[in-house]
């Protein structure tokens, strides 16, 4: 038997209470030491910013293991306290912040690695569907020009909008652009 | 089943037409949020088949009774909407979490950004959730939401809706949708339920009233399955 899905509908503006009533941005400790601030600002085609989505993201743990039992690598670490799952709005200046780890390498198509990389999520008002992007790391330049994913994509200035950027700080911005001639590459997953 | 090559995973069926698209004009908040560069194809590797064991250890006992999470009973007509979450191959999506939240029955959500000058219940949030059971069954207990004002057009009204939000077992299985009551005669004259274009896929987002759901006395009963997307193919055992 074979079931045609279930549309997907915009999450509109008023999701706070439901989806948002605990602080789900912090996947491990500030103090933890290997944490990764991960920064950034959610603009509209206009260049405005977008002040009312929830972003979401799903990553490996440091050892490149998913939290997950289809990830059945026993050989590598799981750790209780990292689910790997954060949730975040945008605030009122259209900006989000995550406290995270770096994930490790997890094994992609034809068991090519894929170079460290955070999935996104991002609900919002005007946004039918969730649309999915990646996040890979300013650091890993090497494994990053190897990604099966990021190599798939020719246009050099829409598969930078992948790589996060270094502040002084010692944490990572990744702007989105949802739509413009900065668009961040959204994937069809 | 397909069969796969070693380092080949059993991706997820590809979304059909079922969906909206991002830019339907109609909606106007989608004309400067919808991406106008086309999408990249993204394989289906260990980080879309794995997702979110999220929600477990947070349900609270009245979680997914709407009607009894304050002093007193919110006003409305009482409703139960129940349903089963399935997989595209009919498969019950078990132990998976969902998110509910909508407007009380005078058509205002609970949220600083809602203007419209409806009255706020103090025995209304508006906020469930639950997790599915191992038939993939889930019930909520709750009031049927008013219609209520946008300012998408004029004279825009939203047809009574609650909004669902669901995990099932992996990341590309994520959807965040919107179950709708029948025969509502706003249907026609709103741009978020026409966005799906395919008319028997946007009856798929309206419940259906039902008699044995419905408990004498008490509360008229809503049936709303929902399904997943299906898999592409069992993954092999050496699928690494």
């Amino acid at each position: 038997m074979k079931l045609e899905p279930t549309p997907s509908q915009t999450v509109g503006p008023f999701f706070h209470n439901a989806l948002l009533d605990e602080d789900q941005s912090k996947l491990v400790a500030s103090d933890h030491p290997s944490v990764t601030r991960i920064e950034g600002t959610m603009r509209d085609g206009a260049g405005e910013i977008v002040p009312d989505a929830m972003l979401e993201i799903w990553q490996a743990n440091a050892a490149g293991r998913y939290a997950h039992p289809e990830d059945d690598r026993e050989d590598l670490p799981l750790e209780d306290d990292f689910s790997g799952f954060g949730r975040c709005p945008t605030d009122a200046e259209g900006r989000y912040e995550f406290v995270t780890i770096k994930p490790g390498v997890v094994p992609g198509p034809e068991g090519r690695p894929q170079a460290p990389h955070i999935l996104v999520s991002i609900f919002a008002r005007g946004l039918l569907k969730q649309l999915v992007t990646r996040i890979y790391f300013p650091d890993e330049e090497a494994a990053n020009a190897a990604d099966p994913l990021l190599s798939s994509i020719e246009d050099p200035a829409l598969r930078s909008t992948l790589v996060a950027s270094a502040t002084g700080d010692g944490s990572l911005r990744f702007d989105l652009h949802l739509q413009g001639e900065d668009q961040t590459a959204f994937f069809d997953v | 089943m397909v069969q796969q090559q070693k380092g080949e995973i059993g991706g997820y069926r590809r979304d059909t037409e079922s969906h909206p698209p991002y830019l339907y004009p109609d909606y106007k908040s989608t004309r400067l949020r919808a991406p106008e560069k086309p999408l990249v194809i993204s394989p289906h590797t260990l980080s879309e088949v794995t997702g979110p064991v999220y929600g477990h250890g947070l349900i609270g006992e009245l979680d997914n009774d709407l009607t009894r999470q304050h002093e007193g009973e919110p006003l409305g007509e009482r409703i139960i909407v129940t349903g089963r979450v399935l997989d595209g191959d009919g498969r019950p999506v078990r132990n998976s979490l969902i998110e509910v939240w909508q407007a009380n029955a005078a058509g205002r959500y609970v949220h600083q950004g809602d203007r419209h000058p409806a009255p706020l219940d103090p025995n209304f949030t508006g906020a469930g959730r639950c997790l599915t059971d191992d038939e993939g069954r889930y019930r909520f207990v709750t009031v049927k939401p008013g219609a209520y004002p946008w300012k998408n057009h004029d004279n825009a009204w939203r047809p009574a809706h609650i909004h669902f939000s669901l995990f099932g077992p992996a990341f590309a299985t994520r959807l965040v949708t919107q179950m709708y009551f029948p025969s509502d005669p706003l249907f026609d004259h709103d741009p978020i339920f026409q966005s799906v274009r395919d008319p028997k896929a946007r009856q798929r987002l309206v419940s259906s009233f039902d008699l044995e759901t419905t408990e004498p006395g008490w509360a008229l009963g809503y049936r709303f399955d929902i399904v997943l997307r299906g898999r592409d193919a069992t993954p092999m055992e050496n699928h690494r």
